[in-house]
């Protein structure tokens, strides 16, 4: 049976664990019990800041914190930190003060609250932010590591993590996380299928299917979209010579439209885009939603071989 | 102490810098600039606890310029206190000027935060208060809003939170000017009654004329002593004070004046003569 956890859990654990640092502050939007900064709150309370349900505001008290020293981690539903992208831009990114931002509920795969709440833009616009650092990690075990790291990053960050369970992927694994280095989880010479968050599982589970077609494919987890592990997609384009992104985001501007921007200015392999087709979600299981948007394991398989036909 | 009357000497010299700055780049936002100026000269020079040799010094009082277009002002205080050269003054605008166009932390000592978008340096004072208080410092953090500025939503967010967290080391000075952009904020948009909505929010209030100096020092004693909350002193002032055809002009919120204007401008402020 495998292990699963939802990768808010893994930003929960990494705020208590970060406590020790005094610097360490939490900001909240009344969403701390769904983001799960929650543990943090009912620990320290005195170094928890409640901004109500004003996310503008959330972001430039969290850039006067670090201006003054400090390290805040706030967080909120992925889609209402978009509203505050301005203050992102120029409150927080422009003068480059280390905020952590958190958009919890990212993607389709949110679910049954339907097509309000599914960010599928979110990667794509904070990652048009000079000095933001943009991640989407896949499992529990490396969004408590990255989030770790953060700490000591002297950039921005935005990070998005999923409401619902996937598979724990990294237990055991934790020095193999850092932020900016993809991780290659399978290897195979065929086709490289580099994934972020939720759908890294889904890619494990085309490449089990595509081996048992004799395809043997190399899958990555890029957990950091931002900056992008280069030398790793150049080393993918020279061992593969074929290329598949996945990701629960509009297919423009995410992991996908970051791939495709190294290819074009430098060495050029057939790539395919797995991710959601410029459309909006609705209602649906996380499951169903994967389906739906044709993102799910078969869809990525396919794209495979695809890729692999585009081959000269 | 700093007598009231060097301190309206003080804000004389900074008109004559606002004036030069923006007719020597041929643009920027003289009118809020010299509404604002004989409050930042009284801040500057009898409030704030900052070393001009050190800017970053940790432990200093913040000043946060939210209309952060209005930029000629706080650069010619800033010049006036030595955080930046006379010489400076003239990069306002300017490729590689440490006076951007929009006062800016990145580029110019003295700056506590980057503005030029409206209703986003009250949340940020916000954080430095919070931030003040964890370490048990007596700092106390100040934001300069304009009162078209207040029209932001993002504002009464800031507002709300800060009367929420308490937070008595947080001030804000109101540049009741009554002009924005494109017009008189009557026009543009009526806020009906400002200082009842600050109460109802939360916070302490008081209402003053921002160009008697006798009444700016009482304004700033009562934000300094009120502790409880967050304090605004809404200093009802004239855009464009101190020359007479920028004096409640809307024409003259974001444009610079002509030679002709600017020679008498310098008339009236006492630089040269007619």
């Amino acid at each position: 049976m495998t292990k699963m956890g939802a990768t808010r859990d893994g930003y929960g654990e990494a705020l208590l664990h970060l406590a020790s640092n005094p610097k360490v502050v939490v900001l909240e939007a009344d969403l701390g019990k769904s983001t799960k900064s929650l543990h943090f709150r009912k620990a320290h309370p005195e170094r928890t800041v409640s901004c109500g349900i004003g996310e503008q505001n959330m972001l430039l008290v969290g850039a006067g914190l670090a201006a003054s020293g400090y390290i805040p981690f706030a967080s909120t539903f992925a889609i209402f930190t978009e509203r505050a992208f301005e203050q992102m831009r120029n409150g927080v990114a422009r003068p480059n003060l280390p905020v952590h931002v958190c958009g919890s509920h990212g993607g389709t795969h949110t679910g049954t609250d339907g097509s309000s709440a599914q960010s599928i833009e979110d990667l794509a616009i904070y990652r048009t932010l000079p000095n933001v650092v943009v991640m989407h990690p896949s499992d529990t075990v490396s969004t408590r590591e990255l989030t770790i790291q953060l700490a000591e990053s002297k950039s921005p960050s935005y990070m998005r993590t999923a409401r619902n369970k996937t598979p724990v992927l990294y237990e055991g694994r934790e020095t193999d996380i850092k932020i900016g280095k993809g991780i290659k989880l399978r290897e195979g010479s065929d086709v490289a299928i580099i994934a972020c968050g939720v759908m890294v599982s889904q890619s494990l589970k085309a490449a089990d299917a595509l081996e048992a077609e004799g395809i043997h494919a190399t899958v990555v987890d890029m957990h950091t979209l931002k900056p992008l592990d280069a030398d790793l997609i150049d080393e993918l384009v020279s061992t593969c010579g074929a290329l598949v992104t996945a990701e629960d985001h509009n297919i423009i501007g995410g992991l996908g439209g970051a791939v495709a921007e190294h290819l074009v200015s430098n060495t050029f392999a057939p790539l395919e885009r797995v991710g959601v087709n410029d459309r909006f979600g609705e209602s649906g299981e996380a499951d169903e939603m994967l389906e739906v948007m044709k993102i799910s394991t078969p869809y990525i398989a396919a794209a495979a071989k695809r890729a692999m036909a585009r081959k000269s | 102490m700093t007598s009231v009357d060097e301190l309206k000497e003080l804000a004389r010299r900074c008109r004559v810098h606002i004036i030069n700055m923006v007719h020597r780049a041929q643009a920027g936002h003289p009118g809020g600039s010299l509404s604002e100026i004989d409050l930042l000269a009284a801040l500057y020079k009898t409030q704030l606890r900052i070393r001009p040799d050190e800017p970053t010094w940790e432990d200093r009082d913040r000043f946060i310029l939210s209309k952060g277009h209005a930029s000629p002002g706080m650069y010619a205080i800033l010049a006036e206190m030595g955080f930046i050269t006379e010489e400076d003054l003239k990069s306002y605008r300017v490729l590689g000027g440490v006076c951007q166009g929009h006062v800016d932390m990145k580029w110019c000592p003295g700056v506590d935060f980057s503005a030029g978008s409206l209703g986003m340096g009250l949340s940020f004072g916000m954080g430095s208060a919070i931030a003040g208080r964890l370490e048990n410092s007596e700092r106390q953090v100040y934001v300069m809003l304009g009162d078209g500025e207040i029209q932001e939503g993002s504002v009464w967010e800031a507002a709300m939170a800060a009367a929420h967290h308490e937070l008595g080391n947080l001030n804000v000075i109101l540049d009741r000017n009554r002009i924005q952009n494109d017009d008189f904020c009557e026009t543009q948009m009526r806020m009906f009654d400002i200082p009842a909505k600050w109460r109802s929010f939360g916070w302490n209030v008081k209402e003053i004329n921002g160009h008697d100096m006798n009444e700016i020092l009482k304004g700033l004693d009562f934000l300094s002593s009120s502790n409880d909350g967050p304090s605004i002193l809404i200093a009802h002032t004239v855009k464009g004070n101190g020359i007479s055809y920028m004096a409640d002009n809307p024409a003259f919120h974001g444009a610079a004046p002509n030679d002709e204007q600017y020679h008498q401008a310098m008339v009236e402020l006492g630089e040269v003569s007619a």
